[in-house]
């Protein structure tokens, strides 16, 4: 049989993936990549409203594709797929799933592993320098035109000084993936690594803390790399704010929730705290307009895990799992909630 | 020492002129109405000149100080002093070199980061308000790109333009001396292509500038990342709406802990020079 013949007759033996929303602006290879080896139920295509669709031509799927946190996993929509035992996600986080739910109705989630690490780590520090270093200000500054205005002899000066890395105590909020990989990185620029996450690491060789307030009286930056859950949400609040002190500084790429962004906001617009770098916020995109004026803060729109080379590592994750899963073979990147 | 009369003619850093004024008498160029008879009617008293990256001396300037014996850079860079001259006439000449070291590289690592994930071009489309409208797009992986740069444990390319066509990511960080001078030229700018980024943390006079404007317009050159400048503080301003380029201005140094340290180095090799002591960084 030649290739097409095969595409033919096959599409209706290929496994089932329920895919809601559309990804192919993000996912541009999804044809070539899911298309040959799934049948794709793509609800955003059809013109039933959502729980008619499903009822309808999804009783039997079996596994399914959801898009981002705009597919929301939730207790409403398992209801709606019985048959279901797969939920794949593109993303590291799985806040946006009902594990809960998942758990009882024996549903495993795979999620993209450690497809973003490298990725989210290398803009967290990317942050970490700007905001120590003052480099979006400084460009800022030269584009508004401000670079050599006043006297001759001291035009060439610049008035925002920056703060040395070497030498600074950074620590990690979430050693997993990410935050090994940023740990690794802040090492090479002479910066010294604790961290707090759920339990010790035991093949780690950074000092551990069980308390977060602790880890930020006895360091000078945190970097936020942990999962959204019931226990991390606001877990950077007024009094760790406190403990980092004034001369903290806070980076977040995890999820905006894990810090009290009304006291963040607050800090930094009072001096509390020197400085902070976010790519995630509590209700993206919405960002506090307040914070558009302030030099002591780089804001970056959720952007640490998206270039073009992750998102082609995690779709290959997503078809591995799926495969897997078909063949009975154990996921790659199951998530374990422990 | 206070006696000793120390020219000083750019007012760089408060902290500097602070730590000289306890030790010497400090005489601030820039504070006098008429500059060249202000040097005219100190010539013969000035014994130390306290300069920076951008502000030297010339020959004409180091003839005219016959009691000349030190010039104490505040920068590593010694391209704006006449270091033939100074060694023709005895003057002894200092700079702050290692002390700035981790900062400037730490600029270099920064400023890559920046250009390549678009990082205060995301700041600004946040600032604007243009995420509440669309997501910002995907920028370039960081992680496992090449970035050369001649040194012990690294590979060693015997040209520039070699050693561009095989990199991602050029940085720049030698002296500027006569052979160094637009190093970074149109056919090294071709070699690093629509896919390279340079780094420039070395001195504007390293890359021809016009060239490198127009490659960047043309799209010939993938991104930029600049602390240093032809004619600082003059920035291109074709470049201000580029999005695949990061501006600094002058910045390497620039933390509150290493122009300290940059300041005291200063102040304790002129100490050592008026205590007839060895020069800690001597570069003449």
């Amino acid at each position: 049989m030649n290739q097409s013949s095969i595409m033919a007759c096959s599409k209706h033996h290929l496994p089932e993936l329920l895919v809601i929303h559309n990804p192919y602006s993000v996912f541009t290879r999804f044809e070539s990549d899911f298309s040959i080896k799934f049948h794709i139920l793509k609800a955003w295509e059809s013109p039933l409203p959502l729980d008619q669709f499903l009822t309808t031509h999804a009783r039997s799927v079996r596994s399914m594709f959801s898009y981002f946190n705009f597919t929301q996993v939730n207790a409403d929509l398992l209801r709606l797929l019985p048959a279901l035992e797969l939920v794949v996600t593109p993303t590291v986080g799985v806040n946006h799933i009902d594990l809960t739910e998942c758990r009882r109705r024996g549903i495993s989630v795979a999620n993209a592993g450690a497809a973003y690490s490298e990725d989210v780590a290398d803009c967290a520090v990317g942050l970490f320098i700007d905001v120590h270093r003052r480099l979006s200000a400084a460009d800022r500054y030269i584009r508004q035109r401000l670079w050599g205005i006043g006297t001759p002899d001291d035009r060439r000066n610049y008035p925002l000084t920056g703060r040395k890395l070497g030498g600074k105590r950074v620590g990690i909020v979430g050693l997993g993936s990410i935050g090994y990989e940023v740990a690794k990185r802040l090492e090479a620029f002479g910066c010294s690594i604790s961290y707090n996450s759920r339990r010790e690491k035991p093949c780690v060789s950074y000092p551990f803390y069980s308390d977060v307030c602790e880890l930020a009286a006895n360091n000078d930056s945190l970097i936020i790399c942990c999962a959204l859950t019931d226990q991390t949400h606001h877990l950077i609040n007024k009094q760790v704010l406190s403990a980092l002190g004034r001369e903290g500084v806070i980076v977040n790429v995890g999820r905006g929730a894990v810090i009290d962004e009304k006291e963040l906001v607050r800090c930094l617009v009072h001096g509390e705290i020197r400085g902070a770098g976010l790519d995630v916020f509590e209700d993206e995109p919405h960002v506090p307009k307040v914070l558009f004026g302030l030099d002591n803060v780089v804001l970056s729109p959720h952007i640490a895990a998206f270039t073009p080379e992750s998102f082609q590592t995690v779709s290959d994750v997503m078809v591995a799992n799926l495969e897997a899963f078909f063949s009975d073979q154990p996921l790659l990147t199951s998530f374990i909630d422990d | 020492m206070d006696s000793i009369d120390v020219l000083y003619p750019s007012p760089v850093c408060s902290y500097l002129e602070q730590e000289l004024d306890k030790r010497f008498n400090v005489l601030k160029l820039w504070t006098a109405p008429n500059k060249t008879q202000f040097i005219k009617d100190n010539s013969t008293s000035i014994r130390a000149i306290v300069g920076h990256g951008g502000v030297g001396a010339d020959a004409e300037l180091i003839e005219s100080l016959p009691k000349l014996e030190i010039i104490s850079s505040f920068s590593v860079g010694m391209d704006k002093v006449d270091l033939k001259k100074c060694k023709e006439k005895g003057v002894r000449v200092t700079n702050t070199p290692d002390v700035l070291t981790d900062d400037v590289a730490d600029i270099a690592i920064g400023l890559a980061l920046a250009v390549m994930r678009r990082l205060c071009e995301s700041d600004r489309y946040v600032r604007s308000g243009m995420w509440k409208k669309g997501d910002y797009k995907l920028t370039t992986k960081f992680t496992g790109k090449t970035v050369e740069k001649p040194e012990l444990k690294y590979k060693y390319y015997p040209t520039v333009v070699e050693l561009a066509s095989k990199c991602d990511v050029l940085v720049v960080a030698c002296a500027l001396t006569e052979e160094t001078h637009h190093v970074i030229n149109r056919e090294v700018i071709d070699a690093l292509g629509p896919k390279g980024v340079l780094i420039n943390i070395g001195r504007g006079h390293h890359v021809d500038e016009p060239e490198l404007v127009s490659a960047l317009l043309e799209g010939r050159l993938g991104g930029a990342g600049l602390d240093v400048y032809q004619n600082e503080p003059e920035v291109p301003e074709q470049l201000f709406g580029l999005e695949n380029v990061v501006l600094l201005p002058h910045a390497g140094s620039g933390t509150t802990e290493t122009r300290c340290a940059m300041a005291d180095l200063d102040i304790a090799n002129l100490e050592a020079h008026f205590l007839n002591k060895p020069l800690l960084t001597p570069v003449v």
